[in-house]
């Protein structure tokens, strides 16, 4: 049995008020990056291989020292949900929203976690391609966040 | 050498089982004093006998030194926690027969407690700083690479692994319900359980949906409540109260880059729709001498109904991406499917206190005095997780081997 939708019903974003940062050395450039809204990928430079979230050894070769990737944030939906329920009552009136889990191209399968926006709940569906946008957010930073590419 | 056959578990002991926050005014330490003297009593022991705690899911259960301090045991001489949380279950009793089997302990405790009057695991990775909020997991640098998305919950987190599975293998919402009516139809039967009612078909699909493809009757419970076993040496269970259920096997842990599991989300693909059992299930079949055809009765950790699914598979009850077909045909239904799971009435129907009551069930159907009983039980599996790293899976016997 699948669930039906009326047709028009769109993805709302979860309220801003549950967005709190807490960054390390290791993830700040991302984050100071996002707020650029540019997307960038910590690659290790001994041995190449992406990973996400940043972190302070690469899980392959060990190595530490990484360089940021510039990445074109578009993907495809590796999975999602649709949240019907509010967790709390900070996004009583947010909901449904649609955390999706979207694979990125060309980083050795790194995946990034977003909301959906502009997107019908009965569009949903892992294998859609998406584009990244960003999310400002209070104090400066910004989070991503998914809609479907053109074309889908 | 392994730990096969060294010890067994030879005392449970309970409090009630209760709905969120209606254990009060008892204090959480008290809950789990209950249930420890029970245990210990169960087993035909005293205080006196016990040395040692083996805890799990950050220590939870309890402190030792305030158990050793109240209760009045007279020396501690081990004291461990499995880390991580609730998929150290069914572990932390390996990790009392891995003191016993290794000779630092004679006679130890595990046990889980659970109040959730203050907190609610289901928010578990909610942002903390609302006024009055108390959750278990601030946000982290990792977690902030999936909290602004809004996932909080474990249940919409599962919610994410589940949509793969039906994509991957084409497991449906009929297969979810087939776990949580079987489930309550077990847990109907004891009067211990939380939930009386039976479930119907109609039921599941009219449930309001929280984190697609989870709807209420895929969740597991929120309740107070604690539970305790004792595990000693082989040679001394002999003599106790009940038959002993021997520690057959046990085993905890997982492939590395399962991790964090669903609060990174970045699983290799091949586990990424699975319950992170799979590793683990190899180890502790290899030290059993066992295999999944062996086992009569299956205690899956059912945070959620989805991961009963899961974990058939990684078992191997069934091939991988087969378990919605293998519980379709009824092979999940206590008396009749060739394999029982949760008689019980697991975390979704029974009462959720963090998969010790699996590990208690197991030990009931092992001494034949559970009260879905299965015929003729020899051998009794029960888990904890999925979750982060450790998952854990436990094997009891009627024998040794």
């Amino acid at each position: 049995m699948s669930t039906a939708y009326d047709a028009d019903q769109v993805a709302k974003l979860p309220d801003e008020r549950i967005i709190s940062l807490t960054p390390d050395v290791w993830t700040q450039p991302f984050w100071d990056a996002a707020a650029h809204h540019r997307l960038v990928v910590p690659r290790c430079t001994a041995c190449g291989t992406f990973r996400l979230p940043p972190s302070a050894f690469c899980w392959k070769c060990r190595a530490q020292e990484i360089e940021w990737v510039e990445h074109d944030g578009r993907g495809a939906v590796y999975s999602f949900t649709i949240v019907w329920h509010p967790l709390l009552p900070d996004v009583a009136d947010s909901v449904p929203y649609v955390p999706a889990v979207v694979e990125l191209p060309n980083t050795n399968a790194c995946r990034l976690v977003g909301a959906m926006v502009d997107t019908r709940l009965s569009d949903m569906r892992i294998g859609l391609n998406v584009e990244l946008v960003w999310r400002d957010v209070e104090g400066g930073v910004a989070v991503p966040t998914w809609r479907p590419a053109e074309g889908e | 050498m392994t730990l096969q056959d060294k010890a067994a578990v030879v005392g449970v002991g309970s409090t009630p089982y209760y709905k969120r926050g209606r254990s009060l005014p008892q204090t959480p330490f008290e809950l789990a004093g209950k249930a420890v003297l029970a245990a210990v009593e169960d087993a035909g022991l005293t205080i006196d006998d016990v040395d040692g705690l083996a805890l799990y899911s950050m220590g939870l259960g309890g402190d030792t030194s305030l158990f050793a301090q109240v209760l009045g045991i007279p020396e501690v001489r081990f004291t461990a926690t499995l880390t991580g949380g609730g998929g150290g279950a069914a572990g932390s009793v390996g990790l009392a027969a891995a003191a016993i089997s290794s000779g630092m302990a004679e006679c130890v405790v595990s046990l889980m407690t659970l109040q959730q009057a203050a907190s609610r695991f289901g928010a578990s990775y909610a942002p903390r700083g609302k006024p009055g909020a108390q959750y278990s997991a601030p946000p982290s640098p990792e977690g902030n690479f999936i909290q602004p998305a809004g996932l909080m919950g474990p249940g919409q987190m599962f919610a994410v692994l589940t949509q793969r599975h039906f994509h991957l293998y084409g497991t449906k919402r009929e297969h979810l319900a087939e776990v949580a009516i079987s489930t309550r139809e077990n847990a109907i039967k004891r009067e211990t359980s939380i939930m009386q009612n039976p479930l119907t078909l109609d039921d599941y699909f009219n449930a309001r949906l929280i984190a697609e493809p989870l709807c209420l009757y895929d969740f597991c419970l929120e309740c107070d409540g604690a539970v305790a076993v004792v595990t000693t040496t082989a040679e001394r269970a002999k003599d106790l109260r009940h038959p002993p259920a021997y520690v057959r096997a046990s085993a905890h842990g997982g492939n590395g880059r399962w991790g964090q599991a669903i609060v990174w989300m970045g699983m290799p693909d091949e586990e990424y729709a699975s319950s992170g059992h799979r590793p683990v299930a190899k180890r502790m079949y290899e030290m059993a001498g066992l295999g999944p055809s062996d086992v009569d009765v299956a205690l899956l950790y059912d945070h959620f109904s989805p991961m009963v699914l899961m974990q058939l598979e990684d078992y191997g009850f069934c091939g991988i991406g087969e378990s919605g077909p293998f519980v379709e045909s009824g092979a999940i239904r206590w008396p009749n499917g060739s394999l029982p799971v949760n008689t019980h009435g697991g975390n979704l129907s029974e009462a959720y206190i963090i998969g010790m009551t699996h590990v208690r069930e197991a030990v009931e159907q092992i001494r034949g005095t559970a009260v879905n009983q299965v015929e003729g039980c020899e051998v009794a599996l029960a888990t904890g997780g999925p979750a982060s790293i450790p998952v854990s899976g436990l094997l009891l016997t009627k024998e040794t081997g």
